[in-house]
């Protein structure tokens, strides 16, 4: 596909120009990622040095101003967490996208729009706030305190669904009319051309949209730190009170001093590492990086 | 055509770039305690309507952010919920208000009061269960606060505790969400600012406030110290700054103030 | 579209079963997802009417938000978003079109700036305030701005914008491009004329996505605008976006409940305005949609 204009002459053509200023746009935001990455990095350095890797690992706890920085039941919880809500929001945000592009009456279609639009723009402390007040109290009453996994799982699944949703339409909306038509030609119901077909075609859109969401499900600080009940432990149960890598920054970064700090910005190194890991198995899976 | 956008933008950029030359004055920046910042806050807005040629900036990001800012000369004056510490000698600290630590309950909880020993008990895990302290049959939710905080450590120390001693069930940040989490749990038992919990069980919050030892727990008491649990909210700058900030700090611990202070629910420290 | 089709095949029965379960899954999955929505955002509305009357959006805030308005933040709040959507735009697109249209696929640039994007969309909030407050505050010397602030969240909204773009980019048929080729177009001329066009559905989307996750940002903008109330006289000044006071007020102000809440509806309302007018803009710009 980008073969198509072959080898022009580089640079002495307008084309070449616009070329160029487009891998300055390029190069700038790739370099984004290079910054974070070495300021992340400056930042724990001191950790690494006076507390050493093999600690973070298997200290069994974390007490960080009691000189133990187990950050293992931490990370466990924050994979948990992520899985879990991803595989809540992904089909359910798909789901939602289908309805309303194929099932939904014309009337709702507008209305489930702007739906997804405002949750989309929700702030985390709006839709953990409700989860306080609204969603632990209900848990509660199946098992005290309420604040839990289940909790942090449902709120951050209502958070990225959106992304899921927009995206996957998107994608949806992408597939060409002749694949309908010709779908229809060979006499497939709607829903054999939605899975045999259309899901297919848009399927590399909607992985993007599922990893989006999944690193924002990661990356989620906020709403996760008011509803999970931050106890550090390895979570046994939906109703366990767990504590993620992002709540924990989230918590003591604020007050927290030396080598403390940096031990905290391992974390979200930490973090970083498990979105990348999360990546590359995305796209071993799907192989989708070349697909078009 | 494009030479028209690019100087439409350019023109929009300069425009939203300028200062104001007005109000481009003398500015002093504050930032530290999510606790005492919007007190600050509201103390600068009264300082800058006597001192209107002066701008009073004032950022959050907690109190060790308050200290490192000031100590790099990022910030003028730091603001942190508790007191300097020895390694802090650099810097001089003026009290600017107290703020007392009460227990809170769940308003349908009824045990009127918690010895030492019990208190103990409960929130290093011995007693789990409410009807071994005079309630009624359910069970303790601890709510315990965030490791590094003053508030945290003002607790184990006056209940001679260490961090690894308690055995929470609920960790929480902010004063609010220590309040909100008792308020939707009829079992839970946790500490907050004596001020706050005041105010909100006022409000109609389903909260109610344990007192310590005896005395109750009210900011009346914290105020003439017969309260055992308390913090002090501190502003704290760099020794050098003394004179050109001293309009400021003085203003900020004179009576005038004290009807703001007492308004944010904390205890005014000068009287 | 959609009836044009039978509404069973000879194929067989598990087909069938397919055929009935597939509408359930995705009436299920958008109820799932409305449901929720809709009560989030009812208590809000709920909570938040009874504090909400003209002068709230004209007046200054008092008594640590308490009292008197938001007209201030509401500014702040619309400095940030556009400096954030200002910034991100160009660059978004300028990568997005450069990784479909001008890179191999299987580049080695091509490859890392995918990975460093998926990763980008990790990284925690809280982490994303520190580097901007690090980077655009401190390093480039900016302080506590609307500026850094908007910058900051640039770089967190890349992510979507660059992905929907190329989704959508990628989308359009070969078919096209041989056609803009066949009739003479430079490459900038096809881009701006055809594909970005075709794309237009795909651009928005990741306009608005971009929007709510700018609106709904919390953690970052602590570090970066700041937290100072004061209505903003310019760019540089620190100004404090409406998620940063409705956590103020939620959570650090006793008594700030009533005001949150308000805040959170008035957040709504913000969210409409301006979803709106970028689903103008997009559909003015790129009006010269060519439809099949």
């Amino acid at each position: 596909m980008t073969l198509f204009w072959g080898n022009s002459l580089f640079l002495r053509t307008p084309d070449s120009r616009f070329a160029f200023g487009l891998g300055i746009g390029a190069v700038c935001v790739s370099s984004i990622l290079l910054l974070i990455f070495l300021f992340v990095t400056g930042e724990a350095l001191p950790a690494l040095k006076n507390v050493g890797l093999r600690r973070f690992l298997f200290d069994d706890a974390w007490y960080p101003t009691d000189e133990s920085f187990g950050l293992v039941p931490m990370l466990v919880s924050s994979f948990v967490l992520s899985v879990c809500a991803i595989l809540l929001a992904g089909p359910v945000g798909v789901a939602a996208a289908v309805y309303r592009l194929y099932y939904a009456p014309s009337w709702i279609r507008k209305p489930y729009r702007w739906l997804v639009l405002l949750l989309a723009g929700m702030p985390s402390v709006v839709l953990g706030l409700w989860g306080l007040v609204v969603l632990v109290p209900l848990i509660a009453r199946i098992e005290p305190p309420g604040t839990s996994l289940i909790a942090g799982i449902l709120v951050v699944s209502l958070m990225v669904a959106p992304t899921v949703t927009i995206m996957s339409e998107s994608a949806l909306e992408g597939v060409a009319r002749s694949s309908w038509s010709g779908a229809a030609a060979l006499g497939l119901s709607r829903e054999s051309t939605l899975w045999n077909v259309v899901l297919p075609a848009a399927r590399g859109g909607i992985a993007a949209g599922i990893l989006l969401a999944a690193a924002r499900a990661i990356g989620e600080t906020m709403a996760v730190l008011m509803v999970t009940g931050n106890i550090v432990q390895m979570p046994d149960g939906p109703f366990s009170a767990v504590r993620v890598l992002t709540s924990n920054i989230a918590l003591e970064m604020a007050y927290a001093t030396g080598d403390h700090r940096a031990a905290l910005f391992i974390s979200g190194l930490a973090l970083t590492i498990l979105v990348l890991l999360l990546s590359l198995t995305a796209a071993r899976i799907a192989g989708l990086k070349n697909n078009v | 055509m494009s030479e028209r956008w690019f100087s439409v933008v350019l023109l929009l950029v300069v425009v939203t770039g300028m200062e104001n030359p007005a109000l481009a004055a003398d500015r002093i920046a504050v930032t530290g305690s999510s606790t005492v910042a919007p007190l600050v806050a509201e103390i600068g807005k009264a300082f800058e309507a006597q001192n209107p040629e002066i701008r009073v900036d004032v950022q959050s990001g907690g109190s060790t952010r308050g200290i490192i800012d000031v100590r790099s000369g990022l910030a003028d004056i730091g603001m942190i919920s508790r007191s300097l510490s020895e390694d802090e000698n650099d810097l001089i600290g003026f009290e600017l208000a107290r703020d007392g630590v009460g227990l809170i309950l769940h308003l349908q909880n009824e045990v009127p009061a918690l010895s030492r020993r019990q208190i103990v008990d409960i929130f290093t895990g011995k007693v789990t269960d409410w009807k071994d302290v005079g309630g009624r049959p359910g069970r303790i939710t601890v709510v315990n606060k965030a490791e590094g905080r003053s508030t945290l450590e003002l607790f184990l120390a006056y209940f001679d505790l260490g961090v690894r001693d308690i055995a929470a069930h609920v960790v929480i940040g902010d004063n609010q969400q220590g309040i909100k989490t008792v308020a939707a749990n009829p079992g839970a038992i946790g500490y907050v600012s004596i001020g706050t919990a005041e105010f909100e069980s006022g409000a109609g919050t389903p909260i109610r406030l344990l007192g310590l030892e005896g005395v109750e727990a009210a900011v009346e008491n914290v105020k003439d110290g017969t309260y055992p649990l308390a913090r002090p909210l501190t502003l704290v700058i760099r020794p050098a700054e003394k004179e050109r900030l001293r309009g400021f700090i003085e203003f900020a611990r004179s009576p005038e103030m004290h009807d703001i202070i007492l308004g944010q629910f904390f205890v005014p420290s000068h009287p | 579209m959609s009836d044009s089709f039978s509404s069973s095949t000879e194929r067989g029965r598990p087909h069938r079963i397919r055929d009935a379960l597939l509408p359930v899954a995705a009436h299920l999955g958008a109820l799932v997802l409305c449901g929720f929505a809709f009560w989030v955002i009812m208590d809000i509305v709920w909570r938040g009417a009874p504090g909400l009357d003209w002068s709230f959006f004209i007046d200054e805030p008092t008594s640590a938000g308490r009292g008197g308005g938001i007209a201030p933040i509401l500014v702040s709040t619309g400095l940030i978003v556009i400096t954030a959507i200002a910034a991100a735009t160009p660059l978004g697109l300028a990568a997005a079109i450069f990784l479909v249209e001008f890179m191999p696929t299987g580049s080695r640039f091509a490859v890392w700036t995918s990975l460093s994007l998926d990763v980008l969309a990790g990284v925690p909030s809280i982490v994303f305030g520190l580097f901007g407050s690090a980077f655009f505050g401190l390093w480039l010397g900016m302080g506590f701005s609307i500026l850094s602030g908007g910058l900051t969240l640039a770089c967190m909204i890349l992510p979507l914008l660059v992905r929907t773009t190329e989704q959508g980019l990628r989308m359009v048929p070969d078919d096209w491009r041989r056609g803009a080729a066949a009739l003479g177009l430079s490459r900038f001329s096809a881009v701006r004329l055809v594909l970005l066009p075709a794309a237009g559905s795909a651009v928005t989307a990741g306009l608005l996505l971009g929007l709510g996750r700018a609106t709904a940002e919390t953690a970052a903008l602590i570090y970066t605008s700041g937290y100072v109330d004061r209505m903003p006289s310019s760019l540089f000044d620190s100004g404090r976006a409406l998620s940063v006071h409705i956590y103020d007020l939620a959570m650090n102000v006793a008594g700030g409940d009533e005001n949150a809440y308000a805040s959170a509806l008035v957040l709504i309302l913000f969210l409409i305005v301006v979803n709106v007018a970028a689903m103008s803009i997009s559909d003015f710009l790129l009006r010269k949609k060519v439809s099949t």
